[in-house]
């Protein structure tokens, strides 16, 4: 369970960041309840769109933190047998990485306004998140042929399920971004789409970093970081 | 006296307007709602309709417990269907529902002084899904064997094997499904929940004027959107297991003589990731209560809440400290020691905070002008039954005295006091303080009066037995308890006599139902605030609000929530969107 009290420690960390810009010291039983009082709104000036995302995304980063202390625990047992990855995965990575180079680039676009260039930003993003998927599916038939199959060892088991989670949270970002690049088309009033533009950026890239996190993790060096980091502590 | 000059009084803010959807049809306006408000009533409705069926199944299980032999229709197997359907229920689709869905949607706009939540359409959606999720299980009891009977904690291997009703039929399946819609369903709710706090706030309103029922339901809310992924996590690789073969939690197992095709798999992986969930959820129920309790208290002992920043504190320090006591339910799994050890502390140290919060509502208490209205007998029961339960849970955080009693009747004892009634006492409190704003009319006073004490002194002669039960040794989830030594003839009696009140206790319920329907149309008319209280969602234009909840301008609020008996106000309340000064008291020293 060791990821996911990390991945809560970040969040604690945080939490508290903000707790303690809150004048949480207050002494709202004395406040004299004048004009003074209420000059300032203690809301965030972010959009509340974007703190929505943040806060989902906390839930996914838990999601994949529990997934991946579940697969440390599972990989103590002596039954494990580590497969190994496709190397068809570098380049599934590589296009990922490109998927989200090109929604940075929309969002660069859309803060200038040029609508023609936030719709080229979003239709290479959308073709090349397509790209990824079917370079997974391709990933797992290589790996069925191989005679990888989900239930023969729970290594493949995690990646299987690992692989599918990410899979599905990309198609759910697929649908913003579906909706996103239909605005796009339409003529959405200009602040309204470079919010969304943004909104997806920031989940792509989110789940990008994830992405890479399980991919190291999935191809050991995960494990052989912990270790190395284990025997610096002892 | 009051010394409002017009300089004090602060223009109408630009607050950024949100876009109200406005519903066009009947059906929109309330049945595909966006409007919080209705939402809160469909969850609720929809958690008292389910919680319903789970008092029921308490019923078949306290026939069988009190009356062992009669009831040819209650196998073991049925026995462990109702257990597991009963615990699930109550514990997610019924107190976490009603809790956070309910109350959360109902009272955070309006006590924030907000429009609505802040993405209502994603909120609407929450309510379908979880009704969805109720459907799913309320199916498993149509299914082909039935629904599961693995104990709410669903523990592998027996949760998915032949031996266990539901295990190799469609039980389990139904029941992981289910509990991954509501996850999906809650998640989609919860980001509501914390965001309309976080943005959604009207001016003036700062985190510390904030009523402790909102912080209790915004930390709660937190807590559990990241809880809940580690249920999801457990659910999902069960399903697997279960479904296509995989050996996440299914080690080498042999079943009526068949070596099954799973290998390897660690059963308390599930337990670490069970009770990863499991216990925040305790306070995810619990700090909603707290929240909602204080707030009672308060109103109804016309006094200010006592140390409110220790309040709030200590929620935040509860909803940290519950997430680093997860294996204090896994003693007996086998364990480290140290382990074992490091557990016990700091389910010790949750103790602290939550002592200040007890103390806190006892000095609210003191010297107050306590009215002992029916919300207030209900907050001062919760306060006697948490703290009850509470001290039997001081026991059971110790490694030395688990092990013994872990498996007896002694932890049903516990936990039914501390998460079960205590919860459902706050309830029912808030349901009667909040239903005049809901429907624009009172509940039943004596029918109310009849309900409380029924439930509150029936509570304790069904639970506080069964401690002695536990202490003699008899066991939890045995369908069977005739032929052992322990069952002396008294524990067959109380047995019995437990069975008999939880039947009272449970058609006082069906009078409390019967108010419920029967005030909204011939209960006394209400008015705006019958209670005299400060927060605002007392202070909107129309009861019940109308959508958009505060008419053409929202509140600006001046003060905290607890300006009660203020010495030199004309009144012994000041709401908080009224502004000025009160009184030589009030003068900065």
């Amino acid at each position: 369970m060791s990821v996911i009290l990390v991945f809560m420690l970040v969040i604690a960390g945080f939490a508290g960041w903000w707790l303690s810009h809150q004048r949480l010291t207050a002494k709202p039983w004395l406040e004299q309840g004048v004009a003074g009082d209420v000059v300032g709104f203690d809301r965030s000036s972010l959009p509340t769109a974007k703190i929505g995302l943040g806060v989902f995304l906390a839930v996914v980063g838990c999601l994949f933190s529990l997934f991946t202390s579940a697969y440390f625990m599972r990989m103590g047992l002596s039954d494990w047998r580590p497969l190994p990855l496709p190397r068809l995965l570098w380049l599934n990575t590589g296009v990922l990485a490109l998927s989200s180079v090109a929604l940075q680039c929309a969002v660069v676009a859309a803060r200038r306004g040029q609508v023609d260039m936030v719709r080229l930003g979003l239709a290479t993003a959308g073709l090349t998140a397509l790209a990824f998927l079917a370079g997974q599916l391709i990933a797992w038939r290589q790996l069925t042929e191989d005679g990888y199959l989900l239930a023969s060892n729970p290594a493949n088991s995690f990646f299987y399920l690992i692989t599918a989670m990410h899979g599905l949270h990309i198609l759910g970002g697929l649908v913003g971004l579906g909706r996103t690049s239909a605005g796009a088309w339409n003529g959405t009033r200009r602040e309204r789409l470079r919010l969304s533009v943004e909104l997806c950026a920031m989940y792509w890239h989110f789940l990008l970093f994830v992405w890479l996190c399980i991919f190291a993790v999935l191809a050991g060096w995960a494990a052989t970081f912990v270790s190395i980091c284990q025997r610096l502590l002892t | 006296m009051v010394d409002v000059t017009p300089a004090d009084a602060v223009p109408p803010a630009e607050v950024a307007e949100m876009e109200l959807y406005h519903p066009h049809s009947w059906w929109t306006k309330y049945v595909f709602s966006q409007d919080a408000k209705v939402i809160a009533v469909q969850y609720s409705a929809t958690a008292m309709a389910i919680g319903l069926v789970a008092l029921m199944l308490s019923w078949l299980m306290r026939l069988q417990l009190g009356f062992p032999g009669t009831f040819d229709f209650i196998t073991p197997e049925a026995y462990y269907q109702f257990i597991t359907m009963h615990g699930m229920i109550m514990v997610i689709y019924l107190l976490t529902a009603l809790f956070l869905g309910g109350f959360g949607n109902y009272l955070i706009p309006l006590m924030v002084g907000a429009r609505d939540m802040v993405f209502p359409y994603v909120n609407m959606l929450s309510y379908w899904v979880y009704l969805l999720a109720v459907l799913v299980l309320v199916s498993s009891f149509f299914a082909p064997g039935g629904p599961t009977g693995a104990g709410w904690t669903l523990y592998p291997p027996q949760a998915i094997m032949t031996g266990t009703p539901g295990g190799q039929d469609w039980g389990i399946i139904l029941m992981l499904s289910s509990l991954i819609l509501f996850i999906i369903g809650f998640t989609m709710g919860g980001l509501n929940y914390v965001v309309t706090v976080l943005q959604g706030r009207t001016r003036g309103m700062t985190l510390m004027r904030l009523p402790l029922t909102v912080w209790g339901i915004f930390t709660a809310t937190v807590m559990a959107l990241l809880a809940f992924p580690a249920l999801f996590v457990a659910c999902v690789m069960m399903l697997l297991d279960r479904l296509l073969g995989t050996s996440f939690f299914m080690p080498a197992i042999v079943e009526m003589g068949e070596q099954l095709q799973h290998n390897g798999g660690s059963p308390i992986l599930f337990q670490h990731l069970f009770w990863f969930f499991g216990h925040p959820e305790v306070y995810i129920v619990a700090l909603p209560a707290f929240g909602i309790v204080s707030d009672l208290i308060s109103t109804h002992a016309r006094k200010n809440i006592f140390g409110y920043r220790m309040m709030v504190w200590a929620i935040i320090a509860i909803g940290a400290l519950s997430f680093v006591v997860w294996a204090h339910h896994m003693y007996v799994s086998g364990m480290n020691p140290y382990f074992g050890f490091f557990f016990a502390t700091t389910t010790l140290i949750i103790a602290v905070p939550t002592a200040i919060k007890v103390y806190n509502w006892v000095l609210t208490l003191w010297r107050g002008d306590i009215h002992l209205t029916i919300p207030m007998l209900f907050a001062l029961a919760f306060i006697v039954t948490f703290v009850n339960g509470g001290l039997t849970g001081l026991f059971l955080g110790n490694v030395v005295v688990d092990v013994p009693l872990s498996d007896t009747m002694f932890v049903v004892a516990h936990f039914h006091m501390v998460m079960g009634v205590a919860p459902i006492l706050v309830i029912f409190g808030a349901i009667y303080h909040w239903y005049p704003k809901v429907t624009g009319r009172m509940l039943d006073e004596t029918l109310g009066r009849f309900h409380f004490w029924i439930t509150f002194l029936g509570a304790y002669l069904i639970f506080f037995p069964m401690h002695y039960l536990g202490l003699m040794g008899v066991p939890r989830r045995y369908a069977e308890l005739t032929d052992m030594n322990i069952m002396t003839e008294s524990a067959h009696h109380l047995n019995s006599f437990i069975s008999i009140m939880a039947f009272i206790v449970g058609f006082a319920q069906m009078v409390f139902l019967f108010n419920l329907i029967w005030s909204i149309r011939h209960g006394r008319e209400a008015g705006g605030n019958p209670w005299r209280a400060t927060t605002l969602e007392w202070q909107t234009p129309e009861t019940p609000p109308a959508h958009g909840n505060f008419g053409k301008e929202l509140p600006i609020v001046y003060r905290w929530a607890y300006d009660y008996s203020v010495p030199g106000a004309k009144e012994d309340f000041i709401p908080q969107n009224v502004p000025g000064s009160f009184g030589p008291s009030r003068e900065p020293a």
